[in-house]
């Protein structure tokens, strides 16, 4: 079996710097890693492999060259290896050519039963080029997978897909592409080990240009994007919501009512 | 010269600075407390390498260098020193001699299990009346013909009470003084061998420290570590790496003080501004800072030495005297600059303080080190 894991490196924070011309992060200076939800689809597809050795686990990524040093990081915790579409013919990219570039690269290594993507990476918060790849491949795509069953013939997948207020219970056919969210799992740390093997000049990661994946050059890259952001900022904290309690309705309308009065808002 | 760590080496300090804050840190003043060794993390550092870092992986090690693992025992002590020196008494005072004095049976037999960490490490040289003058050894080891006997008892034994192997020194020859010392590696549940009491100390309450017991034990012959009267050489080339060690758990006990003594100090408020306002105090960090990076320098150079077989014992020396006085310095400071609260147990900082005591006397106290470093000046 050959999972894909499409794994993005991002800033290690969200008071990141943006560029008020470009309206793109400013990525000096500020400490890069693998995104999370992205460590819980690599989480999976380890999971996997843990009981199927034969399950090769290939990650894939797309970004500056540096991003090799996530792609190090997933080694270290157990990918079989890793490629990386680097090329400043994709850089800009907003999700819909991310998904035109990261397609042609899925495509260019060949047949897989699976693609685990994060929901969405912490640096843009858009939770679409997972779908937007699962479209363009013509996969089934379930999203926000925070449970995860495979058949014995490994030809079908039963999911649970969380809402606001609940999951539905999803069966879906291999392949098709899963995007996780943290209450799949839990990421394992690298190893020692790992990190040694990782580190060595032969390890495991290739880095590819656009000319090496043949995407189509005129829908990939900045200029290409349709997507203009007029501007970008770090959403104020929310403060979390609270569930009235109370024996019935009626006592919980009261104590709805009793709050609201306290805060002077009735 | 080249003062950058290597991509590995920044790898390793990312994985044991996450699974230290993770695992380590949310226990680290329960396990002080209640003076308990913590066996779960000791598994789950196991499981990740932590306890074979520079060994080759013929023999089950991570395959990695002194320097990732002084990076690894210093990145644990930052937060828990206790958790610091079992990796360090394992690594550097068990697997080290086997894997450099043992033979290719021995090093077949014990090395895949200490190294993964199925198996823990420990070792005993210090007995009541020879601690830092080792020929006075009263543990006596006699040729049997077909096993060695051993009778006497070790004291101060880190990991005593939860070690599987641990490598054991005994005079075989009193009249040869040093020369006189035989290593020999001894199994928990050798006939004859036991554990005795454990040692209630100041600081590293997490850590087991106990005394050894060898009542007509009984050793095969295929245990004896090294020749017949190899025993000082082997006991003082270990302590030379494992000063290595006990220097990056006093480098990670300081770093961690000073780094909650930061935290303190921006968020402290008195007579209407934050204490790193006040010149005085943030100068004492200034200090502190400087002191611990002069101790990394040693610390890591005297890693590289032994990574490039040169000789490092005098710089082992250097880096375990400074980075153990620099750990007392620090933390001192550190429960001064939090006042009242650095008193208490609210905070890391008197924790810190206890257990940086011991990194200037465990392994060579400091007086030691100034006598290899001042033979070596007088050569």
């Amino acid at each position: 079996m050959r999972i894909i894991v499409c794994a993005k490196q991002v800033p290690d924070t969200s008071e990141v710097k943006i560029d008020p011309k470009t309206n793109r992060i400013i990525r000096d200076g500020v400490p890069s890693i693998l995104n999370p939800d992205d460590a819980n689809a690599l989480e999976e597809a380890l999971l996997l492999k843990d009981k199927d050795p034969e399950t090769v686990v290939t990650v894939v990524s797309m970004g500056p060259p540096q991003a090799k040093d996530m792609l190090i990081e997933c080694l270290a915790m157990g990918a079989d290896e890793c490629y990386l579409l680097s090329d400043r013919a994709v850089g800009g990219s907003d999700t819909w050519a991310t998904s035109n570039a990261i397609t042609a690269l899925i495509e260019k290594i060949g047949p897989f039963d699976m693609i685990f993507a994060g929901r969405q990476a912490i640096d843009g918060d858009t939770a679409q080029v997972g779908p937007q790849i699962a479209e363009k491949m013509h996969l089934p795509q379930v999203t926000y997978v925070q449970k995860f069953e495979i058949s014995e013939d490994k030809k079908t997948v039963t999911v649970q897909r969380q809402l606001e207020d609940g999951y539905e219970v999803i069966e879906v056919h291999t392949p098709c592409m899963l995007t996780c969210i943290k209450e799949l799992n839990n990421p394992r740390y690298m190893t020692v080990s790992g990190i040694v093997k990782a580190c060595k000049a032969d390890a495991p990661i290739y880095v590819k240009s656009a000319k090496d994946v043949e995407c189509d050059l005129t829908k990939v890259g900045l200029e290409a994007s349709p997507t203009v952001v007029f501007r970008s900022f770090t959403p104020a904290p929310k403060a979390p919501g609270q569930i009235i309690q109370g024996e019935d309705e009626r006592t919980q309308s009261k104590n709805l009512l009793a709050k609201l009065k306290e805060k002077h808002a009735i | 010269m080249n003062f950058q760590l290597s991509k590995e080496q920044e790898k390793v300090r990312e994985l044991v600075r996450k699974f230290a804050l993770a695992e380590v840190e949310p226990i680290a003043a329960d396990i002080d407390k209640e003076h308990r060794f913590p066996k779960e993390n000791v598994e789950k550092m196991a499981k990740l390498g932590m306890m074979g870092i520079p060994f080759p992986t013929e023999y089950g090690g991570a395959g990695s260098d002194h320097i990732s693992y002084a990076i690894t025992v210093e990145e644990l002590s930052r937060v828990c020193a206790s958790t610091g020196v079992i990796v360090s008494a394992h690594t550097s005072l068990c697997c080290w001699p086997i894997f450099n004095y043992g033979t290719d049976e021995q090093k077949a037999k014990y090395l895949p299990d200490l190294l993964s960490g199925r198996k823990l490490g420990a070792f005993g040289l210090t007995e009541p009346n020879a601690g830092t003058d080792a020929s006075g050894q009263q543990t006596k080891a006699v040729d049997m013909g077909d096993h060695w006997l051993l009778n006497g008892a070790k004291v101060f034994i880190t990991n005593g009470g939860y070690a599987d192997t641990f490598v054991v020194f005994a005079m075989t020859d009193k009249s040869k003084g040093n020369h006189g010392i035989t290593a020999f590696i001894v199994e928990k549940g050798f006939k004859g061998f036991s554990i005795g009491k454990t040692e209630d100390k100041l600081g590293i309450h997490a850590s087991s420290t106990t005394e050894l017991i060898f009542e007509d034990c009984i050793v095969p012959k295929e245990n004896l570590l090294g020749e017949v009267g190899q025993g000082f050489k082997i006991a003082m080339s270990t302590l030379d790496g494992g000063r290595i060690g006990i220097a990056s758990q006093a480098l990670g006990i300081a770093q961690g003080a000073l780094d909650v003594t930061v935290d303190y100090m921006k968020s402290r408020k008195q007579f209407g501004k934050s204490l790193n306002k006040f010149q005085a105090l943030a100068f004492e960090v200034a200090e502190m800072k400087t002191r611990i990076e002069a101790a990394r320098l040693l610390v890591y150079s005297a890693a590289f030495k032994k990574d490039m077989h040169m000789p490092y014992s005098v710089d082992a020396a250097m880096a375990k005297y400074y980075a153990a006085e620099t750990a007392m310095y620090v933390t001192t400071k550190a429960v001064q600059l939090h006042g009242g609260y650095g008193y208490t147990t609210d905070y890391p900082v008197e924790r810190m303080m206890r257990d940086a005591k011991i990194t200037e006397i465990y392994e060579g106290t400091t007086e030691v080190q100034k006598m290899v470093i001042s033979g070596a000046v007088f050569k």
